[in-house]
């Protein structure tokens, strides 16, 4: 695995150029974002609820149309055949209850029309990757939570997908699931080399699995500040206990305050609007 | 801990066969005592054992009319539950459709379907009106769980599916369907009940004799004769198919279902 400086200056794979979202009812999600996405990097978008982080996710994935500005994918082969390319994992892990942990993660290849015998390789490569490769047969109900996250992230990287787009994927979890999915997910991205852009609200984690934060402050929702960790990786236990590690996050979490402070001001002032 | 909850367990489900056993017997007992001690003629009230005896004798007449009424509702249950997911798909698929057509099909479901029954019979042959009053009965329900269903399906799933590039019939055939198939099963337990009474009311407004009659015919008939323990006997029958497509409509549900849906789920599985 390349080290974590040399991340910060790999070529980019897609680029945001003045990106806005006003939702129909008026709420202004998201104004003027400007930040590229390197290729196998992983970043983070690290905010507050409220700040947009999801919607970026969904405008770069294309489930929803930017209001102003441009998503730009450099290289024009990754953008043709863009659904293939992404891999989405939600909050929840959206399984269909319906179908076999086998079943949900062919979904991507099935769509795609691929072929069985290719579909059950590729599936049990995925499911051996998360380590689940017991569990083909089991239905999402059988499953712990954690488990059935595995599953998501399974259904995400069975496209093999240059960009993994993942939406605050642990935290509804507890926290020893966690901290073994973040280690785990390390793992993928470095095995895989992917790239990841995570969304969360936890300085900590943030700081844990990125090479990159993106601090983002809300209403508008806009970037804050960026943040370079560039901790070499593999990262273990040894580094979440480091003091690199921890003053690593005490300037994440100043900047998210400074984030937020300015954010209330903001508040402030639009209270002060009304008489 | 554990085997003292088993048994009391197995005692509760005991009880829950037994009880209603037990009233049976006690309720059938009070009937023939009362019949038998104030002389109540069989014309007024039979007893149970009449009432047995005669399904019995009449066994030949009756299984036939049974036979005929069970392949009206099955048919028209099958018309139904077809019908019904058919347009539910054609109208989430084409929302035009589903204005143009949808207050038609809530009209036929709130006109009582005894006023519709005598109409019909006007215009179509008897066994067709039949089937059709079966029909239009069992049909709403499937229709309005079905567009329930495929309406209720899990948006970040349907995201995912968009971001993966599915076609209509993909989304339909894999998200949608499965999604609504609790629904779908819901509205085919009501339909299942409700083509019989629609089989029942259409025989007994047709009203005509014959090798073709059904059940509800010869509780008709049988009334215009004063005999009353064959009444009671084809009512006995109709009960017993009514049990029959309640508890066949619950296995399908649970054979469907048991594996994913909370409805069939046994509880601490």
């Amino acid at each position: 695995m390349a080290p974590a400086t040399a991340l910060q200056t790999s070529p980019s794979l897609l680029a945001l150029h003045g990106v806005g979202k006003t939702f129909p009812n008026g709420t202004q999600a998201l104004a003027n974002l400007n930040f590229n996405v390197r290729r196998g990097e992983f970043l983070s978008l690290l905010g507050p609820s409220g700040c947009g982080k999801s919607t970026v996710l969904r405008i770069i994935a294309g489930l929803t149309a930017p209001s102003h500005g441009s998503v730009e994918w450099p290289d024009p082969s990754t953008h043709a055949g863009k659904s293939n390319r992404i891999g989405f994992v939600f909050q929840d892990p959206t399984l269909m209850p319906w179908a076999s942990v086998f079943n949900n993660v062919a979904l991507p290849l099935v769509l795609k029309g691929v072929a069985a015998a290719s579909i059950a390789r590729r599936v049990t490569a995925a499911l051996d990757r998360v380590g689940l490769g017991k569990f083909a047969q089991a239905f999402p109900r059988e499953l712990s939570g954690g488990m059935r996250m595995r599953v998501s992230i399974a259904r995400a990287l069975v496209t093999e997908p240059e960009l993994l787009l993942m939406d605050e994927p642990f935290a509804a979890l507890d926290e020893i699931t966690r901290f073994k999915l973040n280690n785990d997910l390390l793992q993928v991205w470095q095995a895989t080399g992917t790239t990841v852009v995570f969304v969360t609200h936890s300085v900590f984690e943030s700081v844990y699995l990125s090479s990159r934060i993106l601090v983002m402050s809300a209403r508008p929702g806009r970037i804050f500040t960026e943040l370079a960790i560039d901790a070499p990786y593999p990262r273990d236990n040894n580094f979440g206990t480091s003091a690199e590690y921890a003053a690593f996050c005490r300037r994440t979490s100043a900047a998210l305050a400074q984030a937020m402070a300015g954010e209330t001001v903001a508040g402030d002032n639009a209270a002060g609007d009304k008489p | 801990m554990k085997a003292a909850a088993s048994i009391q367990e197995r005692y509760d489900r005991l009880l829950r066969i037994a009880l209603p056993i037990v009233v049976l017997a006690l309720g059938l007992l009070l009937w023939e005592a009362i019949v038998w001690i104030n002389k109540i003629p069989p014309y007024v009230l039979p007893g149970p054992r009449l009432i047995l005896r005669t399904l019995i004798d009449d066994w030949e007449l009756l299984s036939q009319s049974l036979v005929v009424t069970l392949a009206t509702t099955v048919e028209g249950f099958l018309l139904a539950a077809f019908g019904g997911v058919g347009l539910a798909v054609l109208f989430n698929q084409s929302r035009l459709l589903e204005y143009s057509l949808y207050p038609y099909a809530v009209i036929l479901q709130v006109t009582p379907i005894v006023a519709i029954a005598p109409l019909l019979l006007i215009y179509l042959p008897q066994p067709l009106a039949v089937l059709a009053c079966a029909w239009i009965v069992a049909f709403f329900p499937v229709l309005a769980n079905t567009t329930l269903g495929l309406h209720s399906v899990d948006r970040n799933l349907a995201d995912l599916f968009t971001l993966y590039g599915a076609s209509r019939r993909q989304l339909l055939w894999y998200l949608k369907l499965p999604s609504a198939l609790p629904y779908i099963i819901g509205g085919l337990r009501i339909a299942g009940g409700l083509s019989l009474i629609g089989a029942v009311v259409a025989e007994i407004a047709a009203g005509s004799a014959g090798a073709g009659s059904g059940l509800a015919y010869r509780i008709a008939e049988s009334g215009y004769r004063l005999n009353i323990p064959r009444m009671f006997a084809a009512l006995l029958l109709l009960s017993v198919a009514g049990i029959a497509i309640f508890y066949a409509l619950s296995l399908l549900n649970y054979l469907a279902l048991r594996r994913w849906h909370e409805s069939a789920l046994e509880r601490g599985a």
